[in-house]
């Protein structure tokens, strides 16, 4: 278990507070909420440490579903049952939902403004880039991995490199390469 | 679509239904699912045209929140399609409950399950052997999207706005929101 700083730790206080801080960040996230959750919840909020949500992200990532509607899950279940598990969801669903109905409606008559279009081409390229900066900022939290350095880099090669350049179907790359990773960690922990 | 498209309740069942076999499958995020449900809802049906589709995944991806939301923009699509406002509120309602249901269930057995087991070597073995490859995922995910830029040649300031930012997240702790503005400003006056 990584030891984490554990004067700084602090938890949600209740559902509603669970519910409420889900909104915010889901009212943030452009583009995948991911990035906002790391910078929300270990950053300023301090509920988890960066090696924490890494692993959180990891359950949620190979469960199916949409990863963080199920990061939602565990974290909202961790602390209030499947009372905090539901008020989790609902904050990162409900407030989004509304603004996406009301997008929609507007987006019929502005679907063809150039402004509109370009617009939406800017905050995608800058999208993208929050995901790959949140990865990068995940990194260092491998520090303390059973695997090792050279292990993890070599592994998250492999995983970059079969994703994204060969486009590999997710699910045979989660599977062969999580096996391979998840025996070589079964090997080098103590029982 | 001009004339109001006639679903009967067995047909909102069938895409309900459909909707849920799909929720299970749906690893690494329900935007695995748009092929599948690009092939049920619009080839096969008929249920939605092209770009009501295509607008749905672009506007789920520009709004704030999950990504997950296209899916209530398809059902809300299909309803708005068959002609009222209140079948899109009940396509909505269908077609999110559809997809996170089964997945939201097993996610919440599964993280309880791992939560009261976190000690067992296999649980922890699992979560430190799939960090590197989930970190790995989301700069994976991240390339993906800024691909769909095209040729760098032609579109060298989009991908330029994507390292920009890359930069800036991970070196500083500027709101995201800042950069965000900056890259709708950047696209409206056609910079990008």
């Amino acid at each position: 278990m990584p030891d984490a700083p554990v004067a700084a730790r602090q938890q949600p206080r209740s559902p509603t507070d669970l519910f409420l801080s889900f909104t915010a960040l889901a009212l943030q996230g452009f583009g995948g909420v991911i990035a906002i959750a790391q910078r929300e919840l270990v950053e300023r909020k301090r509920w988890m440490t960066n090696e924490e949500f890494v692993e959180e992200w990891a359950v949620a990532q190979i469960m199916p579903g949409p990863n963080i509607v199920n990061m939602s899950i565990n974290i909202g279940g961790r602390y209030f049952g499947l009372r905090g598990a539901l008020a989790a969801v609902a904050g990162l669903l409900l407030a989004p939902l509304l603004i996406v109905l009301a997008l929609a409606l507007l987006y019929a008559q502005f679907a063809a403004h150039p402004g509109v279009v370009g617009a939406l081409r800017g905050m995608g390229a800058v999208a993208s880039g929050l995901i790959v900066a949140t990865g990068l900022k995940l990194f260092p939290g491998l520090k303390k991995n059973a695997l090792g350095m050279p292990i993890c880099v070599g592994l998250g090669v492999l995983c970059f490199a079969a994703v994204a350049l060969l486009r590999w179907p997710l699910a045979y790359v989660l599977l062969g390469l999580g096996t391979c990773a998840c025996v070589l960690a079964y090997r080098r922990l103590d029982a | 679509m001009s004339t109001a498209l006639p679903l009967a309740w067995a047909d909102w069942f069938q895409l309900f239904t459909h909707f849920l076999s799909l929720s299970l499958l749906a690893v690494g995020g329900a935007i695995a699912t748009a092929p599948d449900m690009h092939r049920f809802l619009v080839d096969e049906h008929g249920w939605l045209s092209d770009s009501q589709f295509n607008a749905s995944i672009a506007i789920g991806q520009a709004a704030p929140g999950p990504n997950v939301l296209f899916i209530a923009l398809l059902g809300w699509h299909v309803g708005l399609n068959t002609g009222s406002l209140g079948w899109a509120l009940l396509g909505v309602l269908l077609s999110m409950l559809g997809i996170m249901l089964p997945s939201s269930a097993l996610t919440f057995l599964a993280s309880r399950w791992s939560h009261a087991n976190r000690e067992l070597r296999a649980v922890r073995a699992f979560k430190q052997g799939m960090a590197p490859i989930v970190i790995a995922l989301l700069v994976a995910t991240g390339w993906i999207l800024a691909s769909a830029h095209g040729d760098a040649a032609r579109d060298w300031p989009l991908w330029l706005t994507t390292a920009v930012s890359t930069l800036v997240v991970w070196r500083t702790r500027l709101h995201l929101l800042w950069l965000l503005g900056a890259g709708a400003v950047l696209g409206w006056f056609g910079v990008l």
